[in-house]
């Protein structure tokens, strides 16, 4: 029995280490003095200094991260509303339309969403750079806005509308004061999620981004094409944190909202 | 029917969302198709199709990449599955868990980048095999390393459906099963593993599809050797600039992720990230 213990243990552990051995990997190495990821010579900052003194990469971070929120922001409010009017739709065949619809993107390999795209656009005449790139960061983060909000708005059921409507309440009194503060968890993990999808893209971006404009993912994409760059590793570090960081404030949404469910059940049971 | 009033008296919110559907979900797609039936000069013809269809390295591309793709999927599979069994049966599973999911937060890039690294000539791994014996050797530009990479990348996405369908799975069956005088083999081959095979079904979806068009593992870690289909799109929107053959290959793509959609039985969409349940 004791035997049996350690040996699904060790399964797990080696599994632990082949996932993280490459992330510690990158940023032990951008720790090191040297230009390559072969040997460790030495502890130094440089890399970082570079990074900072790296003026390009910095207006480049600041864009992704600028495409980030925003699109973000703009998903989480059309998605919401989107979610609102699923749940709103009375036929079932209706309502399963749109969720199908709305999970097209969810499964569609990102080379398709990217090529799409970018016929769409050009169709359009919509010219490729920032406004192409922001348009379709919006376009692929709102269904995990509406699969994020659906459940919390299916969650709230009809007698709490009913009794804010029966009390005098209008449409958006209806929604601000009572809907809203309800599925505002659901709204957070949402937004949570679009941020991340759009500070991770590559595929879409790559397709729609044209010349002048990059973000981060395609500038590490056409450095890494000619080789080991530590000032890579030291991005990396950078974002390792930012990513741990999100993780963090994403557990603790998702703790306050199963909080929040289990005192609404303990108030209605 | 006051409910039904309440809805009926205003519908402008939906607008955005609708336009969104109509705008970037239904007109790319139709867009795309369209395209396909374009050639190099714009002029509206079938060759795109005839090309695809007679031709061998069309075809011997798509073979390659479904083969690939399998392998994948195999190779994440059969790490994936032991995971997620002993992972339900540690003292803190969803602990263990978040630990799995974690790595899928990194920017996809950068782990492909340290896989440079990693197998570079005088890399970490090349070290280690001169140091069990063997010699160093070429890793990096490998079939195998495209591989090992994209399983890599895959794992988390297969642990976790699988770690969800096993976790519903009620003991009293195992033990049923046990008592009923069933060995181990016959407990898992006959009651665990088809309990538990929604789960599998939706991890190979969740796999298959994106390894089909992992375009930017095939040129980093792959050195081009392997060409996938979404290599071959990237290719023709990109570089040769003939949209009209890249529309044509994505269509195929579309038609083989409805076909795996429909033989896995599941509509359930992957997310890019772990811990969306």
């Amino acid at each position: 029995m004791k035997t049996r213990f350690k040996w699904r243990n060790l399964y797990l552990w080696l599994v632990f280490i082949i996932l993280y051995a490459p992330i510690i990997f990158l940023i032990v190495y951008s720790f090191s003095q040297g230009t390559t990821m072969n040997n460790f010579h030495g502890f130094t900052w440089s890399h970082y200094q570079d990074l900072f003194a790296d003026s390009r990469l910095i207006a480049i971070f600041l864009d992704t991260l600028l495409i980030a929120l925003l699109s973000s922001l703009l998903a989480t409010t059309i998605g919401t509303l989107g979610a609102l009017g699923i749940n709103n739709t009375t036929r079932p065949v209706t309502k399963s339309t749109l969720l199908a619809l709305n999970n097209i993107l969810m499964v569609s390999p990102d080379v398709i969403i990217g090529a799409s795209f970018l016929i769409f656009f050009t169709a359009l005449k919509i010219p490729l750079g920032f406004g192409s790139v922001l348009l379709s960061h919006i376009a692929f983060s709102i269904p995990i806005v509406v699969l994020m909000v659906l459940p919390k708005i299916q969650e709230m059921g009809t007698s709490l509308l009913d009794a804010a409507a029966d009390l005098g309440a209008n449409n958006w009194q209806l929604l601000s004061q009572v809907i809203v503060p309800y599925i505002m968890p659901g709204i957070f993990s949402g937004f949570f999620m679009a941020l991340t999808y759009s500070l991770d893209d590559f595929a879409v971006t790559f397709f729609v981004t044209g010349n002048g404009f990059t973000t981060l993912s395609v500038e590490i994409y056409s450095r890494a094409r000619q080789g080991i760059n530590l000032e890579i590793n030291a991005l990396s570090g950078l974002m390792f944190l930012l990513a741990l960081v999100l993780v963090i404030g994403y557990y603790f949404i998702n703790q306050y909202s199963s909080q929040h469910r289990k005192a609404v059940r303990g108030r209605r049971g | 029917m006051q409910r039904k009033q309440r809805l009926t008296r205003s519908t402008a919110y939906f607008i955005p969302y609708t336009l969104w559907i109509l705008l970037f979900v239904i007109a790319p797609v139709l867009l795309l198709i369209y395209q396909s039936f374009f050639n190099i000069d714009g002029q509206f013809t079938f060759a795109n199709y005839q090309t695809y269809f007679a031709s061998s390295t069309y075809l011997m591309m798509t073979v390659n990449s479904v083969w690939y793709a399998f392998l994948i999927t195999l190779a994440t599979l059969l790490i994936s599955y032991p995971t997620a069994y002993l992972l339900n049966e540690t003292k803190h599973p969803q602990l263990w868990l978040l630990l799995i999911i974690m790595p899928t937060w990194i920017n996809l890039l950068l782990k492909a980048y340290a896989f440079i690294g990693i197998f570079s000539q005088a890399g970490i791994a090349n070290q280690f095999l001169s140091f069990i014996g063997i010699g160093p050797k070429q890793l990096l530009f490998t079939n195998f390393s495209f591989i090992f990479v994209a399983a890599y990348i895959q794992i988390p996405f297969m642990v976790l459906p699988i770690y969800n369908s096993i976790s519903e799975l009620k003991p009293s069956y195992i033990n049923a099963s046990r008592d009923l005088g069933a060995t181990n083999w016959q407990t898992f081959s006959r009651v665990i593993f088809p309990l538990t095979l929604p789960g599998v079904k939706a991890g190979i979806q969740a796999v298959f599809i994106p390894s089909l068009s992992l375009f930017m593992l095939t040129r980093l870690i792959g050195g081009n050797k392997v060409i996938t289909l979404g290599t071959a799109i990237e290719e023709h929107f990109l570089t040769t600039m003939n949209w009209g053959m890249g529309s044509t290959i994505g269509v195929v793509l579309i038609v083989a992720m409805v076909i795996i959609m429909w033989l896995t039985g599941g509509r359930k969409p992957r997310s890019r990230k772990g811990l969306t349940k």
